[in-house]
């Protein structure tokens, strides 16, 4: 017997996205699933973000990482509060690894939910985990082909944060090719040039961010 | 190996509607993936086979197909689904028309769904 079946695959993760999206939409969070390749900066710009901005927001994190608590430790230095999802080797945050660490989270009054993904460009692009947006980072140690090679992260992205440029005279990066070939597919993309180490440029990712909280509110 | 989960939520799909319709051997799943998702089709099998070894499940086919990446060009709406020398879907491609290469929307691609099952 044939049965049509003609059903999303992910309509378990995506059911589970949408009443957490209910959840932060109630209560007015901005919930932003930040994700890049392992060592672009996610955790450092989160630690900057969380200091620079701790005056104007009341912000958390959920960590996702394969093995230890590293990050969250890091994250937790700024007074911010911090969960841990270990996902003990798995390639990405499903939406019921969010579901159950907001089990720890204390989110009244909560402004802004950073969401660090694990590290990894491709698996986490399939999976909603509750978010208003997927931010992508990416750092000029890298390929300025990233987006060539993953087009479905950067497609999917409401903003591209261009992470150590201050190591631009050392490398070969392109910056300009890089935001080109991310906004192949996306021609809106914002894309924010910082160095977390030296604070450069991390001014217009602010503001970004002050406008999509205030979207929110 | 994201494909382990797609494969668990896949089988739970097909068991929740062989239960629907009273029928305990499955044969056959259809599934469709776009050529933007990022879908390994040998670990999706290799997951598949893995995940129903020694269950109900065990032995039925697993059938995959790839669905087109449609681009609708930014500047004049043509839509074209890019391929690479090698014939696998591209994404950065100018719009055969009019020649603009940024700014395509994805009309296509992106989809990864069951289409049917086949079970007795």
């Amino acid at each position: 017997m044939k049965i049509p079946v003609v059903r999303n695959i992910l309509e378990a993760n995506d059911r589970v996205a949408a009443g957490l999206k209910e959840i932060f939409a109630a209560k007015h969070i901005l919930v932003l699933n930040l994700m890049s390749s392992p060592g672009a900066g996610k955790t450092s710009l989160l630690e900057k973000t969380l200091g620079d901005l701790r005056g104007e927001f009341k912000m958390a994190v959920i960590e996702g990482d394969l093995q230890t608590d590293n990050d969250a430790r890091r994250v937790a230095a700024t007074g911010a509060q911090a969960v841990q999802i270990n996902t003990e080797g798995g390639c990405h945050l499903s939406s019921s690894m969010v579901a159950e660490a907001l089990k720890n989270l204390d989110i009244e009054g909560l402004d802004i939910l950073f969401i660090e993904n694990v590290g990894n460009l491709v698996c986490p692009a399939e999976f909603d985990v509750g978010e208003d947006f997927k931010v992508t980072l990416l750092s000029t140690t890298e390929g300025d082909d990233k987006p060539e090679k993953y087009p479905l992260m950067f497609n999917l992205s409401k903003a591209m944060v261009l992470n150590k440029i201050d190591l631009l005279p050392h490398v070969d990066f392109d910056m300009e090719r890089a935001a080109k070939f991310a906004r192949a597919l996306n021609s809106d993309l914002p894309v924010f040039p910082v160095s977390c180490r030296t604070g450069e440029g991390l001014a217009a990712w602010y503001d970004w961010l002050r406008a999509a909280r205030a979207a929110k509110a | 190996m994201h494909e382990l989960s797609i494969v668990q939520s896949l089988l739970d799909l097909a068991a929740k509607e062989m239960a629907a319709n009273g029928l305990a051997k499955l044969l056959r799943i259809k599934v469709k993936y776009g050529g933007l998702t990022a879908i390994a089709p040998d670990a999706l099998e290799m997951g598949f086979t893995a995940l129903t070894a020694g269950t109900p499940l065990a032995g039925a086919v697993l059938e995959l197909e790839e669905t087109p990446v449609i681009l609708r060009c930014g500047k004049c709406g043509l839509e074209f689904s890019p391929k690479d020398a090698s014939g696998r879907y591209g994404v950065f491609a100018p719009c055969p028309a009019c020649g603009e290469e940024i700014g395509h929307a994805v009309a296509g691609g992106k989809e990864l769904f069951i289409e049917y099952i086949e079970a007795e």
